[in-house]
């Protein structure tokens, strides 16, 4: 549209000077958000099409060494998560209508939820330091399965924690965003960045939906 | 060529601000674009360097020059600084992130302040890598196979790998910004089929640097945790695969390649277009094969793995759909070729390069397929003849390109003309040097020599000597651009708006382009290419 | 994107068949269904991301080219693993030497 056109639209304090329009602009940044999301679904692939090998290869060696992880933690985290992804909706919907305080409540509690995960994780990682299961120099495993489980324990260190990264990171996104509802840059008209951070994070909770089953349920029949 | 009057307007993006923080805290994409050129310019003549002593090295049959660790390390560091840091980022950094905007007549990018940290991005990734360069440099090759990368090799393979990784995302971000660009910012009437080949092609490339590059990257991850610590993923002695390394490494690599190539292909697109003064010959074809080489080339990545220790059905497959990827870019060949004739030629520089990479990618092409298939390339995989099908298609064919898109748009992007008869000397330079090179090296790869050897049985001296020679013809045909480019800026002739008298938003503002591109939103009633309206009217 | 506000009973609906299906998964996993543990674990997870990619993340509601991008992410990994798994599967299959 020419200029003079533009002029005579408000100008929303949160318009880039680029875009023509605030739609055209939370259209960009949601698309953007999802390309985003791609690379990160090609980024745990890689991850994902290691473990697809090596389970294929050495599915003893995995569900024994599967068998060592705690179920019970495993499963309160993924309640914990699929918890977060709700209060996350739900925010996310306080900030289309332009409910402030709900916002910054649902936020709050979706911050509070990731955190009790990673603390959780943390628990999870302690425990595996104590009982030797870290791979590396100090690992202990049962003879007959001592290198392969410590691929599959390599598997876990790595996908968990890239999965651990990308939640604090997270928490840090809805840090910011917190902030934004707290000082009015949030409204019902420009509520696009917390629909935007909710689709990273709910990426971020899909991830952990396919990681407690590939990692936890291994072959937890045969007890 | 219409009459104008050459105008240089007085304030544009270059005078608009001066100072450095003007230009390291820019957001304007014209401005990032020439940072980028700078960078990549740096790591083009580094790695330039250590192709110098590859090829001095090689005058001899025996390694008289540097000792074998020396010269694993030369050949790594000339390929990771050449394809990671120069040839990936090329054309879409520099050329791409200046024209995207003007060609679909937008003020900038998507986003911008994300274009800015994309160029810190790959300047954390470079110094990473030129730390790795000064503290003695890395011999794993630049393929980084397993598991010599992650368990025997005692150079500094997790600076490198740091570098290429952090490098990626300068990618990935990029090509993310050029897709939603693409897709959500074009001016009023610029449908998708009356962009202009270059986008097709830049819209491709990001297609495959935001779904490819993600994989290397996780994989270089895991390089380093192995490296690190001991992590059994690509160890045999852990039971490790060093095959998957392979896997996960080409399903990235292999359409890398299409990353470097796809841009060129766009560039001889408009330059065909420009200097035929016609309309592409089946442009739909020619968007449609853009997009179909990003797709197939995501197939093929274990044509680099017939002798790794795949099974000989997973090499049919991936032997079958290599042949299969070669068929859109003939379709591109056939069309440029098309476009050509009884078109109205004119014999300027950047129409020479597009030549010159019509010819030279069609014979890199054509030697791909024999690498495709399976009897063939077991024959000559890892000997010199790999090595002349990929710097035929990369030098003889992406970076011809590069040059070709950097001298057409050199006018819009400095206001000025070069000097156009040095510049046809040094294309001519190149294209003499570039032959003499490589096409030696398909015989020699073809007679035996293997790749990555710095000793070699005395008969095959006269073909390396000759390629050698050539070597040092090419290195002056790249250093001569370099001196005419700088002096133009501040003494060529004033080249007006549309100096070439090409169809293009680009053209319709001045040059150079002020800040925020075109004083009025552009409103685009006309075909992609349209010479058959007098240019004159392709003004908004 | 439209910013459809979906009613909050939607959510909480999802929210207790993404509850549903977790207890689900982990009570058959302590069965003994020979492959099919697998192939259970694998379809109950890839429901419970569809529905919260459909609902959490309002891709029922979105334009065609979210769902383009969603599908060609999925389709993208899915050429990574099947044409990986084209060495592994048949790499015991030869017949020669």
């Amino acid at each position: 549209m020419s200029h003079e056109a533009a002029a005579h639209q408000g100008h929303h304090p949160a318009l880039a000077h680029h875009f023509d329009s605030l739609a055209q602009q939370t259209e960009a940044t949601t698309l953007g958000m999802w390309v985003f999301l791609v690379t990160e679904v090609l980024f745990f692939g890689g991850l994902f099409a290691t473990y697809m090998i090596y389970r294929s290869w050495y599915p003893d060696a995995f569900a024994v060494a599967s068998h060592e992880l705690d179920v019970v933690l495993g499963t309160t985290n993924t309640v914990v998560l699929i918890t977060s992804s709700l209060t996350m909706a739900l925010a996310v919907h306080a900030a289309q209508l332009g409910q402030r305080k709900l916002l910054m409540t649902f936020l709050i509690l979706t911050m509070i939820l990731g955190g009790v995960f990673l603390g959780i994780k943390s628990v999870e990682y302690y425990h595996k330091f104590v009982e030797h299961h870290i791979p590396g120099p100090g690992f202990q495993f049962e003879k007959e399965y001592f290198r392969h489980a410590q691929i599959f324990f390599s598997l876990y260190f790595v996908m968990t924690g890239l999965h651990a990264i990308h939640m604090i990171i997270g928490i840090g996104i809805m840090l910011v965003m917190l902030w934004w509802s707290w000082n009015g840059t949030i409204t019902a008209e420009y509520s696009s960045p917390i629909e935007i951070s909710g689709l990273y994070w709910h990426f971020v909770d899909i991830v952990w939906i396919f990681l407690f089953p590939l990692l936890y349920l291994i072959g937890r029949h045969a007890h | 060529m219409p009459s104008q009057t050459l105008y240089m307007p007085p304030r544009h993006y270059l005078n608009e601000n001066y100072g450095i923080t003007s230009w390291l805290l820019t957001r304007d994409h014209k401005r990032i674009g020439l940072l980028y050129l700078a960078s990549i310019t740096f790591f083009f003549f580094l790695g330039g360097a250590m192709a110098v002593l590859i090829r001095l090295e090689l005058a001899t049959p025996v390694g008289d020059l540097v000792t074998d660790e020396t010269y694993n390390k030369l050949f790594t560091m000339h390929g990771v600084m050449m394809v990671f840091f120069f040839l990936i980022p090329s054309i879409p950094a520099t050329l791409g992130n200046f024209l995207v905007p003007l060609m679909i007549g937008a003020k900038d990018l998507a986003f911008p302040k994300l274009n800015l940290a994309s160029w810190y991005i790959y300047v954390i990734g470079g110094l990473f890598t030129f730390y790795a360069l000064v503290a003695g440099g890395v011999d794993t090759g630049w393929t980084f196979y397993t598991p010599f990368s992650t368990v025997s090799s005692t150079t500094n393979v997790i600076p490198v790998a740091l570098g290429v990784f952090v490098t990626g995302f300068s990618s990935i971000l990029t090509g993310l910004n050029f897709i939603v660009t693409i897709h959500r910012m074009r001016a009023p009437g610029m449908t998708w089929f009356r962009m202009p080949l270059f986008l097709w092609s830049m819209y491709a490339t990001s297609l495959i640097m935001v779904l490819g590059t993600p994989v290397v990257a996780i994989t270089i991850l895991l390089v380093a945790a192995e490296r690190l610590f001991h992590f059994g993923f690509f160890d045999p002695r852990l039971g490790g695969d060093p095959v998957l390394f392979q896997h996960l490494f080409w399903f990235y690599s292999h359409p890398a390649v299409y990353i470097m190539i796809l841009p060129a292909m766009g560039v001889v697109s408009e330059l065909v277009a420009a200097f035929c003064r016609k309309q592409v010959f089946g442009y739909h074809f020619v968007a449609f094969a853009s997009v179909a080489i990003a797709v197939l080339g995501f197939l093929v990545w274990g044509h680099h793995m017939f002798v790794a220790g795949i099974s000989v059905y997973s090499a049919l497959i991936f032997s079958i759909l290599s042949f299969l990827v070669a068929v859109p870019s003939a379709v591109k060949v056939f069309n440029w070729t098309a476009t050509m004739y009884k078109g109205s030629i004119s014999w300027q520089t950047p129409m020479l390069y597009a030549i010159g990479f019509i010819g030279l990618f069609t014979i890199g092409g054509l030697t791909g397929l024999f690498l495709a298939s399976v009897g063939l390339d077991v024959h000559v995989t890892d000997t010199y003849f790999i090595i002349a099908h990929f710097h035929y298609i990369m030098v003889g064919g992406a970076l011809m390109g590069y040059l070709g898109g950097l001298h057409y748009w050199w006018p819009k992007i400095s206001g000025r003309m070069y000097n156009e008869f040095l510049a046809k000397i040094s294309a001519a330079i190149i294209f003499l040097g570039f032959n003499l090179t490589f096409f030696p090296q398909f015989i020699l790869g073809y007679l035996g020599m293997p790749r990555r050897y710095h000793a070699y049985p005395p008969e095959f001296q006269v073909l390396n000597v000759l390629s050698s020679a050539g070597a040092s013809i090419l290195g002056v045909g790249y250093l001569i651009p370099m001196v005419y480019l700088m002096w133009s800026l501040r003494y060529g002739r004033i080249a007006g708006s549309n100096p070439w008298g090409a169809v293009g938003l680009e053209w319709t503002t001045t040059s150079p382009p002020p800040t925020e591109n075109f004083a009025e939103t552009p409103i685009v009633t006309w075909e992609a290419y349209d010479y058959q309206t007098p240019v004159e009217h392709h003004v908004a | 994107m439209s910013s459809h506000i979906l009613p909050k009973r939607v959510y909480y609906t999802i929210f207790a068949i993404l509850l549903f299906c977790t207890y689900l998964t982990v009570q058959i996993a302590f069965f003994d269904l020979g492959a099919l543990n697998t192939v259970a674990a694998l379809a109950i997870a890839t429901f419970k991301a569809t529905i919260v990619v459909l609902f959490f993340m309002h891709v029922k509601y979105s334009t065609r080219l979210t769902w383009a991008v969603v599908l060609g992410s999925v389709f993208w990994l899915g050429i990574l693993l099947a044409l990986t798994m084209s060495d592994y599967l048949t790499r015991v299959w030869r017949t020669y030497g």
